[in-house]
């Protein structure tokens, strides 16, 4: 009788459990906190490659066995993208070489990329002497797709360089050579053989494609079938991740969502939108584009809200590095989609690091740290009151 | 050292047809030693096994089996059922002087079976002992002492599995002695093996991870550095208070050299542990608590990624609540338990920031076990564990149920 109850009770007890377990556990975080995820609207074949994308990306450390190096920055696209929010100083990558449109003249020295870090028993790069350089914070890797389908006519209609509403922003995009592995967009605009490219911060990267396969190659040192040449010693050797990967990875990118607003309908936040519009914050980060014909139906003509133009502008000499790609001058800095900002701290360690190289620990500091063609719009800011500047930090920190 | 499956089973099936031959009656219980004063270091020796009549060997072995239901941040693989792993015992006395001991494991899931531990021992005074072999390193208290039905918790306690590498073993060769007197208790183990290698800093857990060198079955054959790998243990014991632990490993961890040709300087990987353990009389309380602390010369030019100082450990308060003949078993006990653990993988600051560099998890699990008898185990345990990543991001958050049987056979 005795064990009778005891064996009742017994199951009875993990029945509960089971039962409970279920509502005990973690939940995940809202999806309004957290970057990576995809678009809506994928079929089931390409949420699949999404997800094998994002296997690679986040999943896949190298090592010596799996081609890591020798010469390096990171083992891994994950560890400096971390849930595909801003970097930190730690994943920073430094590029070094020309201070104008001539081209890198230390490529058959290392460059452009420092591979600051070595496997065991090689030596790392250093900068070689009379080479300029800059150091890269890795941004968020999130919206990438809509960015990607912004058409060049669209960016042009963007672009002012003689400045003709008179206020103070220019904006030009970056003109530069494309690597042959790149086939260039339909209705792509060309001038003298070079193409409007809009990746990188300084711009000059053309598509994600080309952001990947060099990220492979100078970040982790793997080659591609699009990269065969190690980056240590230049020599062309086998591929050591397959090409469907590559592509994985690139659909992957390609298919991260955009950021989904926090407060959106918040007073402060709403007021806040439209200081930062009549500040002509918004000249530059520019609140809305939208995308052209895209092969992957949720990405095809959408409207997006990335604030940003894809130009270069002349960010001033506090923010002059003395180094450069493509055509922008060493002072131009491409406007950096603000979508994500608030979430920033999230992936940064529990703090702020902006701008290209992290050196402003908050978003006034950023703002401060604004010259060059945004100098009327950061007197505009520094112009209103104390409770009207809150407010355009609120609405920045929603976004 | 992985053995082809088939082998194995024929081994087994061998072994099964041979005890088909022996009248059950003839076969006698060798009952886990309580009486004698013991330390942690013969817990390789102190387990339950089987005889047959005259045989000089003795079988035994664990098993261990579980369900779980554990979810991260929303997402949970649901219910799993999971065969942990099987070990077996055989034991021989040879001579009164000269014994041997091997513990074959296998984990279905890691498709794997090994020989964990195969030693032979020659006595020649209680205080010198000669043991060679495939010898589990005394570091800490729970790679020596980790046969699942001797513990509260399904899982293993993280800092011994995800730091330290838990059931360490290697070829070598070593001495051990003990001395008692009255309610003291002193014990030493020494021993040269082989060790670890470059997996430890060049693995896809991004992290400095000394549990990567087991991976190198090659190691039973070739050291990666040529270097033994140290390994020193003293206990000291007092049956009021408790046993305290104290231990070394150390050696050369990477292949510095090859064919002559020198590819990089010798760097170590130094491994301190503390374990202690007691049984609070008035309330027979069980704790049992170690800790340990990692430190690995990393090429500067090497990557933060990888640590190069790891510390971590865990404690278990084991506390019987109910002690009765239920239902059939003569001395079975309930108990609560609760494991309180930690790891930083990464203890430092970053360079280029100095902020404190994260890669740590902490974790609590409160359990209750039913005890039938001295062999078997039943377990509940609810894990509540933070990791967080190497920048200190936000944690990850896990919890979830387990439910396993442990025993001895
Ligand atoms: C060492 C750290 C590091 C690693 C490793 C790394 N990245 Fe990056 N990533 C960066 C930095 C820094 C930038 C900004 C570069 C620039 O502005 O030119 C960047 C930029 C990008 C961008 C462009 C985003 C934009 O908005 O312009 C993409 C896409 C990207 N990375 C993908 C990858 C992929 C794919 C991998 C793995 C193959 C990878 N990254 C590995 C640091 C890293
Ligand atoms: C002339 C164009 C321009 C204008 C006008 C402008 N910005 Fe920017 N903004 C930039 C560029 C370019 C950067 C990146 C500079 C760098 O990385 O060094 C930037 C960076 C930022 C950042 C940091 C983003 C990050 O990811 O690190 C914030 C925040 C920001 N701007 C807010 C503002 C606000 C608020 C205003 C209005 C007061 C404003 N910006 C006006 C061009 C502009």
């Amino acid at each position: 009788m005795k064990q009778l109850h005891f064996v009742t009770g017994l199951i009875i007890g993990l029945v509960v459990l089971v039962v409970s377990c279920l509502k005990l556990q973690p939940a995940a975080p809202a999806q309004d906190q957290i970057l990576d995820g995809p678009v809506d609207g994928l079929t089931f074949a390409q949420n699949a490659q999404h997800r094998r994308g994002d296997a690679a990306f986040t999943g896949e450390i190298f090592t010596k066995k799996t081609g890591l190096g020798p010469i390096f920055v990171a083992t891994s696209c994950g560890s400096c993208h971390a849930g595909e929010g801003k970097g930190h100083p730690f994943s920073t990558l430094t590029r070094f070489g020309q201070i104008d449109s001539m081209g890198n003249q230390f490529l058959n020295m290392g460059g452009p990329q420092l591979q600051d870090r070595a496997l065991p028993g090689f030596t790392p790069e250093q900068i070689p002497a009379g080479a300029t350089f800059a150091k890269f914070l890795p941004p968020s890797n999130t919206g990438l797709g809509f960015l990607e389908l912004v058409s060049d006519a669209d960016i042009l209609a963007m672009s002012d360089p003689t400045d003709t509403n008179a206020d103070g922003i220019k904006g030009v995009p970056n003109w530069n050579n494309i690597p042959s592995f790149i086939t260039p967009n339909l209705n792509a605009a060309t001038r003298n053989g070079k193409y409007i490219c809009r990746f990188g911060k300084k711009g000059s990267t053309y598509n994600l494609l080309q952001q990947t396969a060099s990220a492979y190659n100078q970040d982790i040192g793997i080659t591609t079938s699009f990269i065969p040449k190690d980056v240590y010693d230049g020599v062309t050797i086998e591929p050591e991740i397959p090409t469907n990967i590559v592509n994985d990875v690139l659909f992957y990118l390609q298919t991260l969502r955009a950021p989904i607003r926090r407060n959106q309908n918040n007073a402060d936040v709403i007021a806040g939108k439209q200081l930062f519009i009549s500040t002509n914050c918004a000249g530059c980060h520019k609140p809305e584009l939208k995308t052209g014909f895209s092969t992957i139906d949720a990405l095809s003509y959408k409207t997006f809200a990335p604030y940003t133009d894809l130009l270069l502008h002349d960010m001033g000499a506090g923010l002059d590095d003395g180094y450069t790609e493509g055509t922008a001058i060493t002072s131009a800095w491409k406007t950096p989609p603000l979508w994500g900002l608030g979430l920033a701290p999230n992936s940064q360690g529990g703090q702020y690091f902006l701008l290209h190289d992290g050196r402003a620990k908050s978003i006034s500091e950023a703002i401060q740290l604004h010259g060059g063609e945004a100098t009327n719009a950061k007197n505009n800011f520094n112009a209103l009151n104390e409770n009207e500047r809150q407010k355009i930090l609120t609405f920045l920190k929603s976004l | 050292m992985k053995i082809k499956y088939f082998t194995f089973f024929s081994f087994t099936i061998i072994s099964l047809s041979t005890n088909a031959q022996i009248d059950p009656s003839l076969l006698r219980r060798i009952p886990i030693d309580t009486t004698k004063t013991l330390l942690n270091m013969d817990a390789i020796y102190n387990r339950p096994a089987l005889q047959a009549g005259k045989l000089p060997i003795s079988l035994g072995g664990y098993v261990e089996t579980n369900w779980q239901h554990v979810g991260t941040d929303g997402v949970s693989e649901g219910h799993q059922f999971q065969f942990r792993r099987l070990s077996i015992f055989i034991a021989s006395s040879i001579s009164k002087q000269i014994k041997f001991l091997s513990e074959i494991e296998f984990e279905p899931a890691e498709k794997e079976i090994s020989v964990e531990y195969a030693a032979i021992d020659v006595t020649f005074h209680p205080l010198l002992n000669l043991r060679s072999g495939i010898i589990v390193n005394p570091i800490g208290a729970f790679n020596q002492n980790h046969d699942g039905p001797k513990w509260e918790f399904t899982d293993r306690p993280i800092a011994a599995t995800q730091m330290l590498p838990v059931t360490w073993s290697n070829a070598g060769f070593g001495l051990y002695g003990k001395y008692y007197k009255k309610d003291w208790m002193f014990g030493y183990e020494f021993y040269l093996t082989g060790g670890f290698n470059n997996s430890i800093i060049e693995n896809n857990q991004n992290k400095t991870f000394l549990p990567a060198a087991k991976e190198d079955a090659k190691r039973f054959e070739k050291s990666a550095s040529g270097k033994p790998l140290v390994t020193g243990k003293i206990a000291v014991k007092n049956s009021n208070v408790g046993e305290i632990g104290l231990s070394y490993m150390g050696g050369i961890y990477n292949k510095f050299q090859e064919d002559g040709l020198v590819l990089d300087k010798k760097r170590r990987c130094d491994v301190f542990g503390i374990d202690f353990n007691t049984s609070i009389k008035k309330t027979k309380t069980n704790i049992i608590s170690e800790w340990a602390w990692i430190f690995v010369d990393i090429p500067a030019t090497y990557t933060q990624q990888f640590g190069n100082k790891q510390r971590g450990g865990f404690i278990d308060i084991v506390q019987p609540f109910f002690k009765h003949k239920i239902s059939g078993w003569d001395n079975a006990v309930v108990n609560f338990a609760c494991r309180l653990e930690y790891v930083d993988w990464n203890v430092g600051k970053f360079i280029q920031t100095k902020g404190n560099i994260g890669d740590d998890l902490w974790s609590v699990v409160p359990a209750v076990s039913f005890r039938p008898n001295s062999l078997t185990i039943f377990r509940l345990n609810y894990r509540i564990q933070k990791q967080r990543d190497l920048l200190g991001n936000p944690p990850a958050n896990t919890a979830g149920f387990s439910i396993g049987i442990s025993t001895y056979f």
